[in-house]
């Protein structure tokens, strides 16, 4: 019973408005399952987002420009197995959840489940403390939804520019030796490593660089940049493809372990799924890509949450 | 890579313009040797679900003279979504199926399959003997998806039929996808070759967390009840050691080249004991003999939260082999050494390789191809296997062949106030296989 009651306590504390000297590191428990999750602080600020016109950084990545982000927590770690399949395999009765009138003020009517998948997706790469893959973006931002319905607190994907700035402030990739930070093609021996077993960058966040490409909530466009808004930009998905990947994979070379590099999502990641229309939880063909959380310090308006929560879009194959 | 859907789009389009006999430049002519009217192959769908809607795409993709003409389905609601979703894909020259020839029901399959030359039967599998006995008599190709049967009656009316086309030249696919996949080819034609010798033994696996339920809705009658849910029924699924794991017990028979003599067993339900999951079970584990010797191991679970893997390993007496569902094969000498390492990432899909094979073999671009006979054995090993854990005894194939063991009803006699051949006590629980008690073979 005293149990009960601190937990219901530690989530009211935790659903109350941060006053600034409250902006901390902290840990999100959740109430009926053994997980949590450790959020780092990031204060916001300015920054030069993307990479500058005279290096010989990728033309997806330029021009630089100038960018400045609200203060936001971000996942310590990327979403593990463990973790993920809380969720896959969970249940959804309303008494799963916090009361319908806390969910309907997080712009949520309803929360729903991703299917099982036919086959075992982690491809024999290990579940447990391995990083999750191969779910879609719209899984992956469903995920965000469930855990906010379990926590009454807005969890979402990072946006490009969150992401960004997380791994610049961090100074993730000026390490001299990537193999101390990140689990690429040249050390990862073709395959996903636990998370967090690799040095963390100054902010304190593991595998932001390498182990598995993180979804971002953008949709991926070479041309955002050169007409990006200064504060909080975002390229709202409104198209299936492609959306933007970060930060490289365990497949990946050396140069897209970068802080600027950006990946795109492709129908190709779907190539193996023999159904019609293909799912709208998985893909087939991407053992190299996961995700990690995000929570902004200012919750935003029952309105604006509700326009996060992106319609899944049918995918015909074409 | 826009770009690329935008060019896959083209290609759709472009595709149905020749259909349509539109001149588009004359190298496209010249390239297309299909120009006059009577080469256009008409296809029918036999079974709408994801499945049945992706194959029919795939099918209309592998061969460019190729159309829709009619669509069968039990359910109104399942055949109506799959041709929503295939004319977002293709224009109306590829997708010509107006409502006379759209076949709602129990039966309908007939109707259907009578429109086409080649037809695609992508039913639950306990309705497959039916089909594919009907499409070839009537003269038709056919794609059909595994398992080709649930039953041991089946299994016979599938072997005859596989006799019958080939005596009539007809060309059978069946999806066991493994057999049209790179990395799975590549290691046969090593293991064929003699390069880890004779295998002695192997262990095959589906273990994962299970698939999807389709809970009970009150204006359900019993029969659509299980037609919905149909993965819990045997008659309709013959349950997941065949349903999933037949791909794995497959692999077992093509790379050793036989098919067991006998099986033996355990299997249970431990999890998955909802009123929702039906009859089968959530474990199995199989042993079987084949006739030159070796031994396979078969296991695979449906349950969340256990060591989960899908792969195959085979020992033989100078190498190892192990292929994974996805992309990787290798063999490996028993000092360790590597004799081959596939990686094929970039590999084409098996599942678009299946129906390019099968349209180039009706056009007489490559050799017949009938699958049916491979698939109804590999069909019949998970039976057998299945009948192992659910009976506790061992079962040769000799006795199950010779056994006229039957779940299925004959189709044209069902309605949708039909009982089904299992039926659930007052509290909604379906009677469950009991190992010792279970009994299928009468000595």
């Amino acid at each position: 019973m005293i149990k009960k009651h601190l937990i219901i306590l530690s989530i009211l504390i935790l659903g109350q408005p941060i006053k600034a000297q409250e902006f901390e590191n902290y840990t999100q428990t959740v109430k009926d399952l053994s997980l949590s999750f450790k959020m780092m602080a990031v204060n916001g600020g300015s920054f030069s987002m993307g990479a500058p016109e005279s290096s010989e950084r990728h033309a997806n990545e330029k021009p630089s420009h100038e960018v400045e982000v609200d203060d936001f927590w971000i996942g310590k770690h990327e979403i593990t197995w463990e973790q993920y399949d809380a969720f896959v395999f969970g249940e959804f009765g309303p008494d799963k959840f916090i009361a319908k009138d806390r969910l309907l003020n997080l712009g949520i009517d309803a929360v729903s489940g991703a299917t099982p998948p036919y086959v075992d997706m982690s491809f024999n790469m290990g579940k447990g403390s391995f990083p999750a893959v191969n779910m879609t973006q719209y899984a992956a931002i469903m995920y965000c939804q469930w855990l906010t319905s379990k926590t009454g607190i807005f969890y979402r994907l990072p946006t490009e520019a969150e992401w960004e700035y997380a791994c610049k402030k961090g100074k993730t990739d000026s390490n001299k030796d990537l193999g101390n930070i990140g689990w690429y093609k040249a050390n990862a021996n073709n395959k996903y490593q636990k998370t967090g077993s690799k040095s963390s960058n100054s902010l304190d966040i593991h595998d932001m660089l390498g182990n598995v490409s993180e979804w971002v909530y953008d949709q991926y466009s070479t041309t955002f940049y050169k007409n990006s808004p200064k504060k909080n930009p975002i390229n709202i998905p409104t198209q299936l493809y492609p959306r933007v990947i970060r930060g490289g994979s365990w497949k990946d070379t050396a140069d897209k372990l970068c802080c600027t590099s950006r990946q795109a999502s492709n129908q190709d990641w779907k190539q193996r799924d023999p159904q019609i229309p293909k799912s709208n939880w998985w893909l087939t063909d991407a053992p190299f890509v996961g995700f990690r959380l995000v929570r902004p310090k200012v919750q935003p308006s029952k309105e604006d949450i509700k326009k996060y929560w992106l319609d899944a879009i049918e995918d015909f194959g074409i | 890579m826009k770009k690329k859907t935008i060019s896959r789009r083209n290609f759709v389009k472009e595709s149905s313009l020749i259909t349509g006999g539109v001149l588009i430049a004359p190298s496209m002519m010249m390239a297309s040797p299909i120009s006059k009217k009577e080469n256009v192959l008409k296809l029918a769908v036999i079974g709408c679900g994801g499945r049945g809607t992706g194959a029919t795409a795939q099918a209309l993709k592998a061969d460019h003279n190729v159309k829709l003409v009619a669509m069968s389905d039990a359910f109104k609601d399942r055949l109506d979504k799959a041709y929503t979703s295939l004319s977002k894909i293709f224009d109306s020259s590829k997708i010509d199926v107006p409502a006379s020839r759209q076949f709602v029901g129990f039966g309908s399959y007939k109707k259907a399959i009578d429109e086409a030359d080649v037809v695609i039967l992508t039913t639950p599998p306990g309705f497959r003997p039916q089909h594919f006995e009907y499409a070839i008599a009537q003269g038709k190709h056919v794609f059909m998806e595994k398992p080709v049967a649930t039953d041991v009656v089946g299994i016979k009316k599938v072997l005859k039929a596989a006799k019958a086309a080939k005596e009539k030249k007809l060309n059978v696919v069946v999806g066991l996808q493994r057999r049209y996949q790179k990395s799975y080819l590549a290691a046969y034609e090593k293991i064929k070759n003699g390069d880890i010798g004779k295998i002695v033994s192997g262990q095959v696996y589906w273990n994962s967390a299970g698939v999807w339920v389709r809970p009970r809705q009150e204006d359900w009658s019993e029969m659509q009840y299980q037609m919905r849910n149909w993965y819990y029924f045997n008659w309709l699924c013959g349950d997941h050691i065949l349903e999933q794991h037949i791909h794995n017990i497959d692999v077992a028979n093509w790379f050793i080249g036989e098919i067991p003599i006998s099986a033996q067993g355990m299997g249970g339900r431990q999890v998955r004991t909802g009123k929702d999951h039906g009859e089968i079970f959530d474990h199995h584990f199989v042993e079987f003999e084949y006739p030159g010797g070796a031994v396979v191991s078969s296991q695979c679970r449906h349950q969340h939260g256990c060591f989960t893997k899908v792969a195959e390993h085979f020992q033989g007496t100078h190498g190892i082999s192990s292929t994974k569902g996805k992309v990787h094969a290798t063999l490996n000498s028993l000092d360790g050494n590597t004799i081959y390492d596939h990686n094929g990432e970039n590999d084409p899909s098996p599942y678009q390789i299946e129906h390019d094979h099968l349209f180039q073999a009706i056009r007489n671009q490559r050799d017949y191809i009938n699958n049916a006979e491979y698939g109804a054995n590999s069909t019949m090993s998970a039976i057998l296997g299945r009948m192992a854990t659910y009976s506790g005894k061992q079962i040769t194939w000799e006795q199950a062949m010779n056994s006229n063991y039957q779940i299925v009803p004959d189709e044209d006699s069902l309605s949708w106030d039909s009982l089904p051949p299992t039926i659930c006590d007052d509290s909604g629980n379906y009677p469950i296989p009991t190992p010792g008690k279970t009994n299928f073979i009468i000595s």
